[in-house]
């Protein structure tokens, strides 16, 4: 399936290859960084090209290409869900995805890279197999390898590999036994220049942290499952028992792991918990425009809004900002035409304010678009859409463990959107 | 060093440039000494002290030259000349060692040829390994040295792997399939039979890989999927993920071939409607258009254990589950499929791409799919240019009378974006709406007209071309527009707009006579300065203008010729050529420049605005081939659906196969037990509750539920996965009353027998107890006590220690009927009570089916006649007449296998007894007038007598 794998900086170097099956000379490349040129921006090149005698199917995460040869018709998501593992692989691994991990590496990637894949198809992707074959670096270990000569490679197959529970190994041991469950909620939303909510949804996530011994059946329930709008899990989870009880049944990963992603939907009302009131506004002569922005808490259940920030990609034609906030501190990148307000926490009783002037590049005719807003935010201790853990029994196990829940809300894709509606709408019943 | 670099084929300059990348990567810390010599001299000496290294007695000095070359493969660079340094220590002891020298074997045997066969008898001992690890990855490294002259080393090795005691290996060989394959396609023959044998095995591990060799090596090979379609449906949900893929795909593939279509119009949807089924026969005359679709069961089967899946946090799984629906399922059902394709769309930037290119195919043809997420659909700004564009497609494709204004008022948005191209699009976009609905192709022309005035280029172009396609359409009303692209035409630069408006003002110059003339005169002027494709519309415009106002536009029309015919271009040279001959009458033109006003002036049909997606569907939805809109080598065509279903009895599994030859794993691949049985447990209870509400289609899931929990329960067993699939055309399994719940005092008991060999002892009968607690307190220690005859050999289930009210719990035991019909009575105890109870088989029961040929049967048949015989003519009912249905009711009765018969009028089945393993031996030949002959051969006489009865008994049953 997977013939060969090419890592690409963003600058356009290889500095690893990997073949699977017969060597594919990295000339294969050049059709690569064509597209590349093509795309300006390493995110707009297409994930999938055709060259006369391959295919090549490309990610782009962490400033890096992961570019993979394909000779045969293969499911595209395969090969591109593959490829992200490899760089969480990494993730897991190194504790960042970067080349110079990668390179610092390079005996450790290139043994994991034999593992995952036999002739191109997946072998074990299952974090908890890999480390049993492949030994992550510790400070610690290399000492300790340097001086008796031991090795990090695995000599016997992981139970792992073999059991219908693959993510769990077999014989952990804890002395202090606790699980913790990270609900973390992202909202997306669209919101329109007076504040109306064209869309919104919310994205939810359960990232646990395990640390049990031995082989915990774990079941954990919800207050209100029914707000759950569609759900996917972690291949540990019983899906059986979801729907017949909505509850997560399930033989927990050791260590961290993704246990499920939800999804709230615009049916059930989302809170907005903050409201921006925006005037941006360009002059016809005079080169300049005006920009006030005011931000201010709305439905935020008692908490308290933290790690606000706005970002507002401006026109081209924008050449600086003079501004004052006052709260937090504002940037303007000339080569990007990106303002930044990073405002920190919301304080009801003193809403933050940025206002001032914008000069346009002399000559240029008034900009057309209206930027958009981006909006980033945090709230500790709260899941927007009002999620919440009921109970976390264990089975199978004799100890106690302790068992903790955070909440977490954050904005996902959060913009505010000025629309002008009006255009289509008036030109009606004119001939 | 010149020496050596002669070693390779290609690389004799390669093995110089080698030697000196190969110093300049070694790390610093080794090679302190060389820094004060030339260039030249430190590298020889670096890549003199990797051999010196990987030569010396110390393991960790070879290990740290080891990962230094193997840092060099991952960059790319050649260190093939350490080809016999490295060759040497792949019997090393120390593992990471000897896998670093793996990694470079296999990178570099190819060019090394000679020099790799000094390593395979290292192979060829690691594959006889203790250690299931080595021996796997012997054969990995083995199967990937691809050599030719080890072919049939290579084939010896995966022929063994194949039947290894560990899954794991085995996955190993199917893998080493398809490199030998790829590497010499001759020993295609040998290698299918290996992937026959691959197919048969029950581990979920080794599922995904041989389905993967299967597609690579012989995807045509339907009929090896037959008898295992059922297993790899059953055994889907707890395949790794990935091979979940591979499998979903093929299924698709495979049920294309072999289920009828159920898109029919009008077809019923309802698959379980056995009544109406039944009632087509009576008006037989129509039955061909009046026959209501049912849906095959295994087709059913394939739909409901997919659907699972598509919770799947592998966004290929999901994608391959989605894909699957479309192709297969009923139409009203394919929607299960929309909401987590749109969860997809959260995903990587690239899962997104691919996914909206699937919905932008799925929302041509329904709509109604993805009409209620069309929000999901709306650009951001932060996405990518090629994300944006497939949005735009697929909101167009959503767009109809109802949703219109919303999808326009956010199209307006877009076409302010500071991305050109997609502002572009988006005007494009438009136009599709504007001719697919009537109803806002006024709104949407005139905003585009009020983008002529915008002040970027390529948006007041990409509206010209749009307009003029709109206006194509019904011309008569707009005549002011053109008026008004006429006024603006001097301030346009862009080319292809400006030749748009020339075609419009030429195509409709009747309709604005007064400015059509002018517009020619402007053209004049500037015509020698303008693009080709405008000059080329320029000269079109003046023809036309001469046919209908030669008064007015005659000299200029002429000038313009004259221009043309000494222009550089050949294309408008030809052209004005030609035009000229075309309208200007003289001698030489002939009959042709009467039609010329027909010829130039002819209605032209309206082009039509559709999707780029729209013929995408030839593809199978998911592949790379549907990504590209190209056919990918080695894509694998969905076929149409027969128009008559294949014979479904081909998936009927007839043997069922002695545990034995899988079950004990080594000691060490054995999985916790525990965990085991809860997942393949779990899963399959639920199976049960679902068959409560499916009725009757579930006769096949329920014989492989009850035999799955049946083997997974038992104990000391250690395979991954216990499902065995049975023969589906049994009738409901018949259970028995072992104990009325009012004898009982609440607890109740029945009894069936799951026809599985069984687990605790060949000679017992499997048998399943399902116990109900009906009383209202939890009863406690639920066991066997005692038996008669107190000789009864029997294997008791584990004490169950407590059963909570309403709740009831299955479990199995084996009895030693002692090939008699005898009832096995034992005591049924709680805590406090005891029951007497007896089990009595039916003597069907008390078979086991036997594989044979046909061949064999009749010889065997021979040494039983006579005293060993037993038959009887009977009188068929009139619905078993059939074929099929009679091998189903003998099947029913008796748990004998069928034997595949040449003749079609006789049916061969064979069985073993349980006990004893007496042959028995069932013929039964319809004759005419619906009677059969029945013949029972087998030295248990008494028990051909029994059975004979019961057969005849079902058979002639009305």
């Amino acid at each position: 399936m997977i013939n060969s794998l090419f890592l690409i900086n963003h600058s356009g170097d290889i500095f690893l290859e990997k073949h699977w099956k017969s060597v594919i000379s990295r000339s294969v490349c050049d059709y690569f960084f064509e597209a590349k040129e093509k795309a300006v921006e390493p995110e707009n090149v297409p994930p999938v090209l055709q060259t006369p005698h391959h295919y090549l199917i490309s990610i782009y995460r962490d400033k890096l290409f992961f570019l993979s040869v394909i000779q045969t018709e293969v499911p595209p998501l395969f090969v591109i869900e593959f490829l992200h593992r490899v760089a969480e692989m990494f993730q897991d691994y190194f504790g960042e995805c970067s080349e110079m991990v990668i390179k610092d590496n390079v005996v450790i990637v290139y043994e994991l890279l034999e593992e995952m894949l036999d002739n191109g198809f997946p072998l074990a992707t299952e974090s908890n197999v890999l480390k049993e074959m492949i030994r992550p670096p510790t400070i610690l270990r290399s000492v300790v390898n340097t001086l008796t000569g031991s090795s990090n490679v695995g000599e016997t197959l992981p139970t792992g590999q073999l059991s219908t529970i693959p993510w769990r190994r077999a014989g952990v041991k804890y002395t202090n036994n606790e699980a913790y469950f990270d609900v973390i909620e992202e909202i997306d939303a669209i919101l329109d220049k007076s504040g109306t909510t064209v869309f919104a949804e919310i994205q939810g996530v359960i990232e646990a942290c395990v640390k049990l011994s031995g082989m915990p059946d774990l079941t954990l329930s919800f207050m209100n499952p029914r707000l759950l709008d569609d759900v996917s899990f972690h291949p540990c989870v019983r899906f059986k028992r979801w729907e017949s009880e909505r509850v997560l049944s399930f033989i927990p990963p050791d260590g961290n792991f993704t246990l499920m992603t939800y999804h709230v939907s615009a049916q059930n009302l989302v809170a907005i918990p903050v409201y921006v009131k925006q005037n941006i506004s360009f002059f016809e002569s005079g080169s300049c425009g005006r920009l006030d922005l005011t931000v201010g808490p709305k439905q935020t259940m008692g908490k308290t809004v933290e790690g606000m920030m706005i970002t507002v990609h401006m026109p081209k034609a924008v050449l600086s900002a003079n501004l004052t906030a006052t709260q937090g501190t504002y940037t303007y990148d000339l080569a990007t035409k990106v303002l930044v307000w990073d405002i920190g926490k919301l304080n009801p009783q003193k809403l933050p304010n940025l206002r001032g002037s914008l000069s346009l590049q002399s000559g240029a005719p008034k900009p057309e678009e209206n930027p958009s807003l981006n909006i980033d935010l945090k709230i500790q201790q709260l899941a927007i859409s009002g999620l919440k853990v009921n109970r976390l029994d264990m089975y199978g196990e004799k100890y106690k463990p302790f068992k903790g829940v955070k909440y977490v809300t954050k904005a996902g894709k959060f913009q505010v959107i000025r629309h002008d509606w009006t255009v289509f709408l008036a030109c009606k019943g004119k001939p | 060093f010149l020496s050596m670099s002669t070693n390779t084929l290609y690389n004799d300059q390669g093995g110089a440039e080698a030697a000196v990348e190969v110093g300049q990567e070694s790390t610093p810390t080794s090679s302190g000494t060389a820094a004060g010599f030339g260039l030249f001299s430190t590298d020889f000496k670096k890549n003199e002290d990797l051999k010196e290294m990987l030569e010396s007695s110390k393991e960790s000095l070879k290990l740290e030259a080891m990962k230094r070359i193997v840092g060099l493969i991952a960059k790319g660079k050649n260190a093939s000349e350490l080809f016999p340094a490295v060759v040497k220590n792949v019997a090393s002891k120390n593992i990471e060692l000897k896998k670093l020298v793996y990694v470079y074997l296999v990178r570099y045997a190819e060019e090394q040829q000679d020099l790799a066969l000094l390593s395979i008898s290292t192979f060829q001992r690691a594959l006889k390994d203790p250690n299931q690890l080595i021996r796997a990855s012997a054969l990995r490294v083995l199967s990937s040295i691809r050599v030719p002259i080890i072919v049939p080393i290579m084939m010896l090795a995966i022929k063994e792997a194949a039947t290894d005691l560990s899954p794991y290996v085995r996955k190993t060989s199917a893998h080493a399939i398809q490199k030998l394959y790829s590497l010499d396609p001759e020993q295609k023959e040998q290698l299918i039979e290996v992937i026959e044998k691959l197919l048969k095995d029950k581990s979920t591990l080794v599922a995904g890989s041989v389905v993967m060799a299967f597609e690579e090596v012989c995807p045509d090979r339907i009929d090896l999927i037959h008898k295992n379609y059922r297993k790899l449906c059953n055994l889907l949900v707890d395949v790794e993920e990935w091979g979940q893929v591979v499998i979903i795909s093929m299924l698709t593939r495979y049920a294309r071939t072999q289920f009828t279509s159920p898109w029919k119009e009008g077809a019923t949807f309802d698959e379980n409607n056995e009544k109406a089924f039944y009632d087509s026969e009576e008006e037989k005359k129509d039955q061909v258009e009046a026959k209501p679709y049912v849906m095959d069961p295994d087709h059913r089967l394939l739909l409901r254990n997919t659907k699972p899946l598509l919770q799947s946090r592998n966004t290929a799984v999901v994608m391959s589950v989605a894909q699957l629906y479309w192709h297969l399922a009923p139409k009203h059902e394919v929607s299960v499929v929309t909401k987590s394709l749109v969860r997809l769309l959260r995903s990587h930037r690239e899962v997104q791409y691919i996914v909206l290119q699937n919905i932008a195919t799925m929302s041509i043809q329904r709509k109604g799919m993805f009409e209620p997420y069309m929000k999901s659909f709306y650009v951001r700004s932060t996405d990518a240019t090629h994300i944006k564009t497939l949005k735009l497609e697929i909101l167009t494709n959503l767009a109809n009378e109802a949703n219109i204004s919303t999808i326009l008022r956010e199209f307006q948005t877009y076409v302010k974006s500071q991305d050109k191209a997609f502002a572009a699009a988006t005007i494009q976009a438009i136009g599709r709406c504007a001719t697919n609905i009537s109803e806002v192709t006024d709104t949407c022309l005139n905003g585009l007209v009020l983008l002529l005035s915008n002040r970027d280029e390529t948006v007041v172009a990409e509206s010209v071309v749009v307009i003029k396609k709109l206006l194509q359409m019904q011309p008569t009303q707009h005549c002011e527009i053109i008026k008004h692209m006429a006024k603006l035409f001097d301030n346009i630069t862009v080319s292809m707009a400006r030749a748009s408006i020339l075609w419009l003002i030429g195509e409709y110059c009747e309709r604005v006579p007064k400015i059509a003339p002018d517009v020619l005169r402007k053209m004049a002027k500037s015509f020698t300065a303008e693009e080709d494709i405008v000059k080329l519309q320029t000269v079109n415009l003046a023809a036309k203008l001469y046919l209908t106002n030669s008064k007015q536009t005659k000299l200029l029309t002429q000038y313009i010729l004259n221009l043309g015919k000494y222009d550089q271009n050949y294309d408008i040279r030809d052209r004005t050529r030609f035009i000229r001959q075309l309208i200007v009458p003289n001698e030489k033109s002939g009959a042709l420049s009467k039609y010329a006003r027909r010829i130039l002036l002819a209605p032209k049909p309206a082009p039509v605005l559709e999707s780029a997606f729209k013929d995408r569907d030839r593809f199978q939805l998911g592949t790379l081939s549907h990504s590209l809109n190209i056919k990918a080598t080695g894509y694998l065509e969905l076929s149409d659906w027969p128009a008559v279903a294949p014979d479904q009895s081909v998936r009927n599994v007839e043997v069922i196969e002695p545990v034995k030859e899988w079950a004990p794993s080594v000691g060490k691949a054995k999985p916790p037990k525990q965990d085991d049985k809860f997942y393949s447990d779990s899963g399959e209870d639920d199976h049960e509750e679902e068959e409560g509400e499916e009725g009757s289609e579930s006769s096949s899931s329920e014989d492989s539920s009850s035999s799955s929990s049946d083997s997974s329960s038992s104990e000391g067993l250690s395979f991954c996965v216990c499902i065995w699939v049975n023969i589906p055309t049994f009738g409901p399994v018949k259970s028995h009353e072992l104990l009325h719940h009012m004898t009982g005092k609440g607890l109740s008991a029945r009894y069936h027998f799951p026809r599985q060999p069984c687990l605790y002892q060949p000679n017992m009968v499997a048998v399943q107890v399902t116990l109900t607690n009906g009383s209202d307190h939890s009863l406690e220690e639920i066991h066997i006590g005692d038996r008669s005859p107190a000789s009864l050999n029997l294997h008791c289930f584990n004490t169950i220690e407590r059963l909570e009210p309403e709740a009831s719990v299955t479990v199995s035991m084996g009895i030693d009927f002692s090939d008699s019909t005898q009832a096995a009575n034992f005591q049924l105890c709680t805590k406090d009570d005891q029951f007497s109870v007896s089990i009595q088989p039916a003597v069907g029961e008390l078979l086991m089916p036997s594989s044979m040929t046909e061949q064999d049967f009749c010889k065997e048949q021979g040494k039983l006649l006579g005293m060993n015989e037993t038959s009887a003519t009977i009188t068929l009912a009139a619905e078993n007449s059939s074929s099929q249905s009679l091998s189903k009711q003998v099947l029913s009765v008796a748990n004998v296998g069928v034997v595949s018969s040449s003749e079609n009028n006789i049916h061969r089945f064979a069985g073993r007894t349980v006990s004893s393993g007496a042959l028995v031996l069932v013929t039964a030949e319809s004759r005419e007038s619906s009677t059969a002959l029945l013949t029972i051969n087998t030295d248990k006489s008494i028990m051909a007598s029994m059975l004979l009865r019961d057969l005849k008994q079902a058979l002639a049953q009305a």
